[in-house]
């Protein structure tokens, strides 16, 4: 609550969380990113997602790398609001200088990772001002695979495949029944493209331009993004409303 | 004074009751509940045919109210139709198009055609402006061949090779793009619907239960209700359930005559 003065000379009081003209919390998304896939398979975890940043109904990015590297350890992939996003990666990466500066042979691992950012999306939205993304954090760590998942609200939880918006409707019906403890890298390449082509189909704020990224006790490899080879040629494509005027 | 000619009654939504309705809800009016399929409904077309499934929970609200119900329904012994939405209207407005349908065969001689079926249920949801909550997956051979469309609510439709509907359509649609190609056999295109039936039971709250398959083919429609049980109560007591006098513990007996409470104040006696 603050006192502003008039033009006229008197004073009134202005509650600034109700405030109109100047919002000083999130309302809506903006330039926002579409789902994130992730699996486990038998040497670490497998992140995917698509290069898109749409701007509401507009596709207006094309290059917006989803997925980035958090220490040595972790992966995160990000859907929805791209900014928010940048803002995470500034909190993690500080997160993880203030570690490295201690110097002291311990690194943070996706665990705790994910628990600093339970926190903070947590917090956020008890002050009614979220950061409006599903991430889905993914690392291995002394042989420990792990894969969780924390979003605007709050809710994480960690599970053997995990997806964001739009993959949990699509892709994870596949998942639940395709995935296996020991998938081989390419095994788990070709069910997570089958889930980047479903989406890629059924989605419309999707693009056929995907990255993969993986992590293992190695370390990190993020792959150079690519296309899909989708298929339209199913004989009823060709002339649908030859029996049946009016249909599309 | 010129006589005002009749007027051909005209179709279409009839606006008369939308104030009246409006100032109800503004009263507060609680509207009843529509009791919905919650569904999930597939139907392809495969080489010789077309494959329509669908599955058996009927939900209103977070309630299941029919664990297992048919939503493939009758329109002519070569045309079915699997619908999603307000159970009242998938019912009513198929019935109403199967009865339309016998009619038009007795008055033509011939078999009902798919696209008969498609332009009257189109121009009757049409009509009701999406009023009638009613999507549907029709599926029939004639003899122009097999053919399968979506209904939705508002009146558009669609041909398509596959297609699936209801709140568990897009997990059934993500086993559909993955797995479908043309010239199925009738061996796989009952499999692809009942795994793509199963991925919406199991991971779509309002669909469950069990599957429903029906196979139309040139001359032979089978009805398979019930193709597969996934669901099984899986702990019943093998030994039954009895509830014998002794097995719940009496803490204190009291019995309290009636009889005598009841006073008769003069008056005749009730005949019989």
């Amino acid at each position: 609550m603050e006192f502003q003065r008039m033009v006229d000379g008197s004073v009134s009081m202005k509650d600034s969380a109700k405030s109109e003209i100047s919002s000083e919390r999130t309302l809506y998304p903006y330039v926002t990113g579409t789902s994130v896939i992730g699996l486990k398979y038998k040497d670490g975890v497998i992140l995917a997602s698509d290069t898109a940043g749409s701007y509401g109904s507009t596709l207006r990015y094309k290059c917006v790398e989803r997925i980035k590297q958090v220490g040595d350890h972790t992966l995160i992939g990000a859907s929805g609001e791209i900014s928010d996003f940048q803002e995470i990666m500034r909190y993690l990466d500080e997160l993880i200088l203030y570690d490295k500066m201690w110097d002291d042979g311990n690194s943070l691992g996706p665990k705790e990772v994910h628990n600093y950012l339970n926190r903070i999306m947590y917090n956020r939205r008890n002050k009614f001002n979220p950061l409006w993304n599903s991430l889905v954090l993914g690392g291995v760590k002394k042989g420990q695979k792990y894969l969780g998942t924390v979003n605007m609200i709050g809710t994480h939880y960690e599970d053997d495949h995990l997806a964001t918006g739009f993959g949990n409707h699509l892709a994870r019906p596949i998942l639940r029944s395709e995935w296996r403890e020991d998938l081989t890298f390419e095994e788990a390449v070709k069910l997570i493209e089958k889930c980047l082509l479903v989406l890629l189909y059924r989605d419309r704020s999707s693009i056929n331009k995907f990255q993969i990224a993986k992590i293992t006790d190695e370390g990190t490899t993020i792959y150079p993004p690519y296309a899909l080879k989708t298929f339209w040629g199913f004989s009823h494509f060709q002339n649908p409303s030859k029996g049946a005027a009016g249909t599309w | 004074m010129v006589k005002m000619t009749d007027l051909p009654i005209k179709g279409g939504f009839s606006f008369d009751l939308c104030t009246r309705n409006q100032m109800l809800l503004e009263k507060g009016l609680q509207m009843p509940p529509f009791r919905k399929t919650g569904t999930t409904i597939v139907g392809l077309v495969f080489q010789d045919g077309v494959v329509l499934g669908a599955d058996t929970r009927a939900t209103e609200g977070p309630i299941v109210a029919d664990k297992n119900c048919e939503k493939i329904h009758f329109m002519a012994s070569n045309i079915y139709c699997c619908g999603a939405g307000t159970a009242a209207d998938t019912e009513a407005v198929t019935d109403m198009v199967s009865s339309q349908l016998q009619l038009h065969r007795y008055a033509t001689g011939r078999e009902s055609r798919v696209v008969t079926a498609l332009t009257l249920l189109k121009s009757h949801l049409f009509s009701y402006q999406g009023h009638v909550s009613a999507a549907l997956i029709l599926g029939g051979v004639d003899v122009t061949g097999p053919h399968l469309h979506t209904v939705y609510p508002h009146g558009s439709t669609d041909t398509l090779p596959f297609a699936t509907m209801g709140s568990g359509s897009l997990a059934a649609m993500s086993v559909f793009e993955s797995k479908y190609r043309e010239g199925l056999t009738r061996e796989e295109g009952i499999e692809l619907v009942a795994e793509a039936i199963c991925a919406g039971i199991f991971n779509d709250l309002g669909s469950g239960s069990n599957v429903d398959v029906c196979v139309i083919t040139k001359g032979q429609t089978e009805y398979l209700r019930n193709y597969q049980l996934p669901n099984p109560r899986t702990y019943i007591s093998s030994k039954g359930y009895s509830f014998v006098k002794g097995q719940t513990e009496v803490l204190s007996t009291k019995i309290t005559p009636i009889q005598p409470k009841v006073e008769t104040v003069g008056g005749d006696a009730m005949e019989e």
